[in-house]
């Protein structure tokens, strides 16, 4: 009977066993899973790492500065984040909307970096196919594009939704979930910046 | 059963005890700031000829410093339920142990003639 009130109140929101909201417990879960993805690909890189018979190598091509200036961008997106989540529960919707923007413009910012990376590496002659550390490269880093892509694309519908008011701070979790999600992508380039590039 | 720690807001909805956790906008300014000066200091330390053979231990720490300070404060894991940090922890161990074990077993037992 108390379930059936509860049900009827709030049908998409049962009680769960521990208290905790399903979709944030499976979207740790699923961080999870990738955590152990991108361990498989940076082990790939560690061990092909030195191994390749032709050149461009990593010296001949990486430009430490310029992956600086993107590995710093993308650091300021992640506090971007808990900005735009802290306004927005707060209710300030301005202020979340612009630092949303700000998260918004950085990653693509970021991708841009990437783009001119793979551009110039390709100028190089480093292709997928060229050798070990192309291969283990591009499939490293172009994975983790396609995942900073993933997020500018979801924020950038969470900041439609919060424009027209669909979004507010009652349902501030949908906007939490995916700032989990720009964090990890934020953590996993802390990684690859230092394994990859620091230490070529 | 249900947990003991979680609580009701006015609309019936369940959250657990430390599930919103306000940190405040200045604290978040002041590791982010935190964040952009270890990133400095690793792209210094990179090119400091003298730090070289010190290179790698550092650079590990400093990256360990940062990923720790994301996952901690920008992803509440020290605020939030438990459970969130063992779901994540977890793999991650797994993930670490992944890559050490392949690098020691393809680029430094070779070295000692292991597998010669």
């Amino acid at each position: 009977m108390a379930t059936a009130a509860i049900e009827q109140h709030h049908p998409a929101h049962p009680p769960t066993a521990t208290g905790l909201d399903t979709w944030k417990v499976g979207f740790w879960v699923f961080m999870g899973s990738e955590t152990l993805f991108f361990g498989s690909l940076i082990s790939v890189y560690m061990v092909y790492k030195g191994t390749s018979v032709v050149g461009p190598f990593p010296s001949d091509v990486f430009d430490i500065p310029l992956t600086s200036i993107s590995t710093f961008v993308l650091l300021m997106s992640s506090l971007a984040v808990v900005l735009a989540l802290e306004f927005l529960r707060a209710g300030r919707r301005s202020l979340a909307l612009f630092w949303t923007m700000v998260i918004i413009v950085l990653g693509a910012t970021f991708l841009g970096f990437q783009a001119y990376e793979f551009t110039h590496f390709y100028h190089e002659g480093l292709t997928l196919g060229t050798n070990l550390f192309g291969s283990s490269f591009f499939v490293l880093t172009g994975f983790h594009g396609a995942h900073v892509t993933i997020g500018v694309i979801w924020l950038l519908m969470l900041w439609v939704d919060m424009f027209r008011g669909r979004l507010r701070p009652e349902n501030s979790l949908r906007f939490e979930i995916a700032g989990l999600y720009w964090h990890f992508v934020d953590i996993v380039w802390i990684v690859i910046f230092t394994l990859i590039y620091l230490m070529e | 059963m249900a947990d003991p720690h979680a609580i009701h807001d006015q609309h019936g909805h369940a959250h657990a005890e430390g599930e919103h956790h306000p940190v405040g906008w200045k604290k978040y300014v002041v590791i982010g700031v935190i964040l952009a000066i270890i990133t400095g200091a690793e792209v210094a330390i990179f090119y400091i000829e003298a730090l070289a053979p010190v290179l790698i231990p550092l650079l590990l720490a400093l990256s360990a410093a940062k990923f720790i300070l994301v996952v901690l404060y920008f992803m509440h894991l020290k605020m939030d339920h438990a459970i969130f940090g063992r779901v994540f922890w977890a793999p991650l161990f797994l993930a670490v142990l992944v890559v050490a074990g392949m690098v020691i077993l393809f680029k430094v037992l070779p070295k000692y003639g292991v597998f010669s």
